[in-house]
């Protein structure tokens, strides 16, 4: 599944002007908050017209301009999740479950409804009002409600912002089986790393209402100058890598990629599956030699490929076989130990700090 | 004299009241719907003439709305006689025209209420509505209708309650004809003309107020039970 977007719009006196061409299984726009990721997704769902140019899923032209051809929004056949999860309040769980296949083609309805009220775990609240549902609940019948109407694209705006911690680590392994174990391309609209670095497999940058960037998330993720200030402390490496074993004695579980290997805490995965760790930067320590008797028990060989320096901090990119870590440290210790390009380097990981996020099926690990 | 005791004339006029009310009421809620519906979300040109139009039975004297319908509806204007010719539908001295009357007196209000409602209706649950398949029609039917349910009521018991009363525009448009058209307040209006009324009046006007509170209460009770149902978010 292809999806094509080239428009040019402008909203009161900001000019949205994105182009990009994807076809990832949940490609996130990422951008800080008012960068125009949301109008980008409402013009894709058609609840906005782009003034100017082109949306296409797999060929199917929603929007050509040009062309005078604008898809009106029901029959497009987008799903769309939305920030607040916009159930009908004078429907049960049952009915706005429903809601979408009264309308969806009979033809091709191929969505089990029994499947995405498993998927989502759903079952219990069925024959409840909308308004005696907690956020997370709330939500996941929003993502169930935008499934079973059968649609060739789900959309879904920052599902999570309206939602505390405890509630958002609910929802994200629903979200992680909707990418791995259906069929449908989700855009994902965020403005967190934590979140896309841990769902995205592709990431398309929004800064200012263009598109400033578009990759894989491993490699986006390595651009910290494309990461919004706010956020750059969650920034760094992303790693698919393979679970070979788990430790019972330690809890640990051992993975490995072109990279090296990691030991992660905890039973993480099935062995022959794929995990996906986020390293971020500030979390990682240089050394210049093999370190002795430190905790760490990662430790990643290779060679600085660049640095840079911005006031007190230095941003390094380690190249380790091919993959570059990223890691930031203070401008003093990057003095101390006389830092240079082409240094070879010991990257520490403190294995405590490794985000590990549940499986990847199917997900390429990082080369 | 027992005062539970109604004369048939009483009993007419009670009953006469009841049916005029109701079928003002009810052949004028799809009309207001859609009228409702034009002035909450439609734009167009020619907006507030409607507007005006809609609301002008509330300003003008009920004698002014009861003659313009006498001019329009009677027995020789033009469109009173189509109507008499084409669809036997004839409006002047008969019950129908003292609906007709209550019916557009009561239209302004009526209008106000659901519209109000419509406006409330939140517009991020129809484009939900929308991105999930459903046209505009079904978009309307399935959840502009039901989430502006309770003002719909409110809006056709105030058209019942008022035409429960109505009395200038009717009684210029159709007379005061017992049996046909001696409504309520007609018949009150005939009671304190008389010498020896008052006693009658006194009852009648009990009733009617028994009437119009008893329509209130169920409205009330209806309204609320209809809006928890669906407490928003």
């Amino acid at each position: 599944m292809t999806i094509d977007v080239d428009i040019k719009h402008q909203l009161g006196s900001f000019p949205i002007e994105a182009k990009f061409k994807n076809d990832g299984r949940l490609t996130a726009l990422f951008g800080a908050s008012g960068s125009g990721k949301s109008s980008v997704i409402n013009m894709i769902a058609g609840l906005i017209q782009p003034r100017m140019g082109r949306i296409a899923i797999d060929g199917r032209i929603l929007v050509d301009t040009e062309r005078g051809i604008n898809v009106a929004s029901h029959k497009r056949r987008v799903g769309y999740v939305f920030q607040e999860a916009r159930l009908f309040p004078h429907l049960t769980v049952r009915q706005n479950l429903a809601f979408g296949q009264w309308f969806a083609p009979a033809k091709g309805r191929m969505t089990d409804t029994k499947r995405v009220i498993d998927l989502l775990g759903v079952g219990e609240l069925l024959d409840r009002m909308p308004n005696l549902l907690s956020g997370g609940e709330k939500q996941r019948v929003a993502i169930g409600r935008a499934l079973l109407s059968n649609p060739q694209l789900l959309l879904m705006d920052e599902p999570l912002a309206s939602l505390d911690q405890a509630r958002k680590a609910e929802i994200l392994p629903y979200i992680e089986r909707l990418r791995d174990e259906t069929e449908v391309p989700v855009i994902y609209v965020s403005h967190s790393v934590a979140e896309i670095a841990r769902l995205a497999t592709d990431i398309v940058v929004i800064a200012e209402g263009r598109a400033t960037a578009s990759g894989t998330t491993a490699e986006i993720m390595q651009r910290l100058d494309l990461m919004p200030a706010e956020e750059r402390d969650e920034a760094g490496t992303v790693l698919d890598m393979a679970v070979i074993s788990h430790d019972r004695e330690f809890d640990m579980t051992l993975l490995r990629s072109a990279v090296g290997d990691m030991r992660v805490p905890g039973h993480v995965g099935e062995i022959g599956n794929h995990v996906r760790l986020r390293l971020r930067a500030r979390d990682i320590i240089v050394a210049d030699r093999k370190p002795e008797g430190l905790s760490a028990l990662n430790l990643l060989k290779g060679k600085i490929f660049s640095i840079d320096h911005s006031g007190a901090l230095t941003d390094l990119k380690i190249d380790c076989a091919g993959t570059m870590i990223m890691a930031r440290i203070t401008r003093q210790s990057s003095a101390q130990l006389k830092l240079a390009a082409g240094m070879p380097v010991y990257a520490v990981v403190k294995t405590a700090s490794i985000d590990a996020a549940g499986m990847v099926r199917g997900v390429r690990p990082s080369p | 004299m027992n005062w539970l005791e109604f004369s048939p004339e009483e009993w007419n006029a009670v009953r006469l009241s009841l049916k005029v009310a109701f079928w003002a009421m009810l052949v004028s809620l799809p009309l207001g719907v859609l009228t409702a519906l034009l002035l909450a979300r439609g734009r167009f040109w020619g907006k507030s003439i409607l507007n005006g139009i809609v609301h002008l039975p509330l300003v003008m004297p009920p004698v002014v709305t009861g003659y313009l319908l006498l001019l329009t509806f009677g027995k020789r204007a033009p469109l009173g006689a189509f109507l008499a010719d084409h669809f036997g539908l004839s409006f002047s001295f008969r019950w129908t025209g003292a609906a007709l009357a209550c019916g557009v007196m009561g239209f302004p209000l009526m209008v106000r209420a659901i519209r109000l409602s419509i406006e409330a209706v939140d517009r991020k649950l129809e484009a939900a509505a929308s991105t999930l398949g459903a046209s505009p029609f079904w978009v309307f039917l399935t959840i502009t209708l039901p989430l502006a349910f309770p003002g719909i009521v409110a809006g056709m018991i105030l058209s019942f309650a008022k035409a429960m009363g109505e009395f200038g525009a009717t009684i210029t448009f159709v007379s005061n004809i017992p049996g046909e058209t001696q409504t309520l307040p007609s018949l009150i209006y005939t009671f304190t003309q008389v010498p020896g009324g008052d006693w009658g009046a006194m009852r009648l006007t009990l009733i009617s107020i028994a009437i119009s509170m008893v329509a209130l209460v169920a409205s009330e009770t209806l309204a609320r039970r209809v809006g928890q149902r669906m407490d928003v978010e």
